[in-house]
């Protein structure tokens, strides 16, 4: 009995290759593909929803500055302190305990969003198997047709991969 | 979206990366440096004479908190002295750091690509530095968690119409926030390290903190965005600290402090001495390492011009608070301009000005300003004028006040200047660490920078 496999992960040496093979696999009708860069690229290589993390870091500014505003005009009811017979709710005044707050809230949430949206932190991957792997995060491409995909046996997805002149390519286990 | 770095343009003059490097090289060059630790002897010299001023300062720091305060020069009515000029200088030179990373990157200026990284950490490393020192000021530091808003059992809140309560929500949330930046933009790069990495411990470290990064292109598009958004963050964030900073002084009534030029010229200040520190630093680095193919004279040139531009901010600023304080009439303010210049403390004034306002002007000329010894000098000058400047307000302005039999005299003791040599030397302490253990250079927008310029998309 062969063992589960995860799918078939193509290395390339240029971006230009690279991108050649992910648009050929769409084209073929691929829909569980993974691809690997060493450097961030543009979004819509991959199908992949509009990224959420712009919307929920304004919810959370919004929800620090609501939260900063409401702790300082709570304190100054719960103690009250005249200063010089200004009103209580002196807003002016906390307005800068107000920012940092909306700041603070957001940039904590924004990244916490990363790591739920990306699955970290994880300490395994099928794809940290193969030794080629390790190039990803330096200098190569990779491409992964994932075993799951319906077409994953198709003669002629595998050629749209190798036509285009991989590097090297081999089939990961699960 | 727009990606954080695009395509360079190629600036008049020089590159802003040596012709002939690869994705591969630069990866190759900068990650060798904590993996292959070259150049062990410079290392460890500099590392054991940074630790040494560590043991100094836990040394005063030990002294301080069975003494008190008293064992500084402080007293009624400078009750201010080192502490807070050490605070406002470190913190000043933090600022450079959040500049360079977040509002250069906002403007797509391609040149902060090889050094945002380490100015990160000098951010965060000068940040530590600052904040020790108003707990260290407090008198009772025990009851530091006093400033924090919480449930306590006596009802109390703390004082939210305080510049100084600001400061703590500024100046903790600068921290937080430049630490998480810091950590997102070194989190590809830890994946590089840990697949680059020799001995399976190593690998094993850097794939712990790596958290399993793997580059896939969906987590980079959620990447970009979260990296762009903490910059806008950010760069409001760096403005709203030093003027906070700022209103420290300019809420007091204190003639030379009340002044609504206070917080924009602090700001430029805070620049102006953190650039004068990022080339104190990579000048003598670059050399050592060998950096030169990442770190150009170009990026040096275009860092002494920010340090001119934001040095004629401050110049502004200081002029102006002398025809303020001619413009306004008011007796006090004049007589505090008057005694800067000639009163008791007349010559740390006139080193400010040599420091801040004559030395950068050598680097009008392109030939003293490409000349790599000289900018040290000048930079060397800046950050101790930009000291100087923070005495110079804090000092001549409580010595001095509306009642003449309220006046004194402040002078530094042993331990006031042990502090701030133990802060230098902690500062250091932990730029050594950076430079032993992680990427100084961000390999990855490196890497896009060379990709990009090759001509691939």
């Amino acid at each position: 009995m062969k063992a589960p496999v995860h799918g078939l992960l193509a290395a390339y040496a240029s971006e230009t290759s690279f991108r050649a093979a992910l648009r050929g696999l769409r084209e073929a009708g691929c829909v569980r593909t993974d691809a690997y860069t060493p450097y961030p690229l543009e979004a819509g290589l991959l199908p992949q929803a509009a990224t959420p993390v712009g919307w929920i870091m304004l919810l959370a500014g919004v929800i620090g500055a609501s939260g900063g505003f409401f702790l300082q005009w709570f304190a100054s009811r719960d103690y009250p302190l005249n200063v010089g017979g200004r009103p209580l709710n002196s807003w002016p005044a906390f307005i800068p305990i107000t920012f940092e707050l909306t700041v603070l809230t957001a940039a904590l949430v924004g990244v916490l969003t990363l790591f739920c949206l990306a699955g970290l932190p994880r300490l395994h991957h099928p794809v940290f198997t193969d030794p080629r792997f390790k190039r990803a995060s330096q200098d190569r491409f990779f491409i992964c047709l994932r075993a799951d995909d319906p077409l994953y046996a198709s003669e002629n997805v595998r050629r749209i991969l190798t036509d285009l002149h991989p590097e090297s390519i081999a089939e990961v286990p699960a | 979206m727009k990606p954080p770095v695009e395509a360079p343009a190629p600036g008049p003059g020089e590159a802003l990366i040596a012709p002939g490097q690869t994705m591969e090289s630069v990866t190759r060059t900068i990650s060798d440096i904590p993996l292959r630790h070259p150049y062990p002897r410079f290392w460890w010299t500099g590392f054991l004479v940074a630790f040494a001023l560590v043991l100094l300062l836990l040394t005063s720091i030990a002294w301080l908190f069975t003494r008190g305060v008293g064992i500084w020069g402080i007293n009624m009515p400078i009750a201010w002295g080192f502490a807070i000029v050490n605070f406002v200088w470190w913190i000043g030179i933090g600022h450079a750091g959040t500049f360079i990373s977040a509002i250069l990157l906002l403007l797509h200026q391609t040149w902060r690509t090889s050094i945002n990284r380490f100015t990160e950490a000098m951010t965060l490393f000068a940040v530590a530095c600052a904040g020790l020192f108003p707990i260290l000021h407090l008198g009772r530091p025990q009851f530091f968690y006093w400033l924090v808003p919480y449930p306590d059992s006596m009802g109390l809140w703390p004082q939210f119409r305080s510049p100084l309560e600001w400061d703590v929500f500024a100046v903790s949330t600068y921290a937080t926030v430049s630490l998480v930046f810091w950590y997102v933009g070194l989190l590809p790069d830890l994946a590089t390290m840990r697949d680059r990495a020799a001995t399976r411990f190593k690998a094993r470290l850097y794939g712990l903190f790596s958290l399993g990064w793997r580059g896939d292109v969906r987590h980079w598009v959620h990447y970009q965005k979260l990296y762009i958004l903490l910059a806008g963050l950010a760069a409001p964030l760096v403005i709203s600290v030093h003027t906070i900073v700022g209103l420290d002084f300019a809420i007091a009534i204190l003639p030379g402090w009340h002044s609504t030029i206070f917080p924009p010229y602090f700001v430029a200040g805070a620049i102006f001495s953190g650039f004068s520190m990022v080339l104190t630093l990579i000048i003598p680095l670059r050399a050592v390492y060998k950096l030169q193919g990442l770190i150009t004279a170009r990026h040096l040139d275009l860092m002494a011009k920010v340090m001119m531009a934001t040095g004629w901010i401050v110049i502004y600023g200081y002029a102006e608070e002398f025809f303020n304080a001619w413009r306004s009439g008011n007796v006090y303010e004049r007589f505090v301009d008057v005694n800067r210049a000639v009163g008791p403390y007349a010559g740390y004034f006139w080193v400010l000005m040599a420091c801040n306002v004559i030395a950068p002007q050598f680097l009008w000329s392109r030939c003293l300003r490409h000349n790599v010894g000289v900018l040290f000098v000048v930079a060397l000058l800046v950050n101790v004028g930009m000291w100087i400047e923070r005495f110079v307000i804090v000092v001549t302005s409580l010595h001095r006040d509306f009642l003449p039999s309220s006046w004194g005299m402040y002078h530094a003791t042993f331990w006031d200047y042990s502090t701030l040599a133990g802060t230098v030397g902690l500062f250091v302490a932990l730029l050594f660490l950076f430079l032993r253990f992680l990427p100084a250079i961000s390999m990855t927008e490196m890497r896009r920078f060379v990709a990009t310029k090759e001509g691939g998309p």
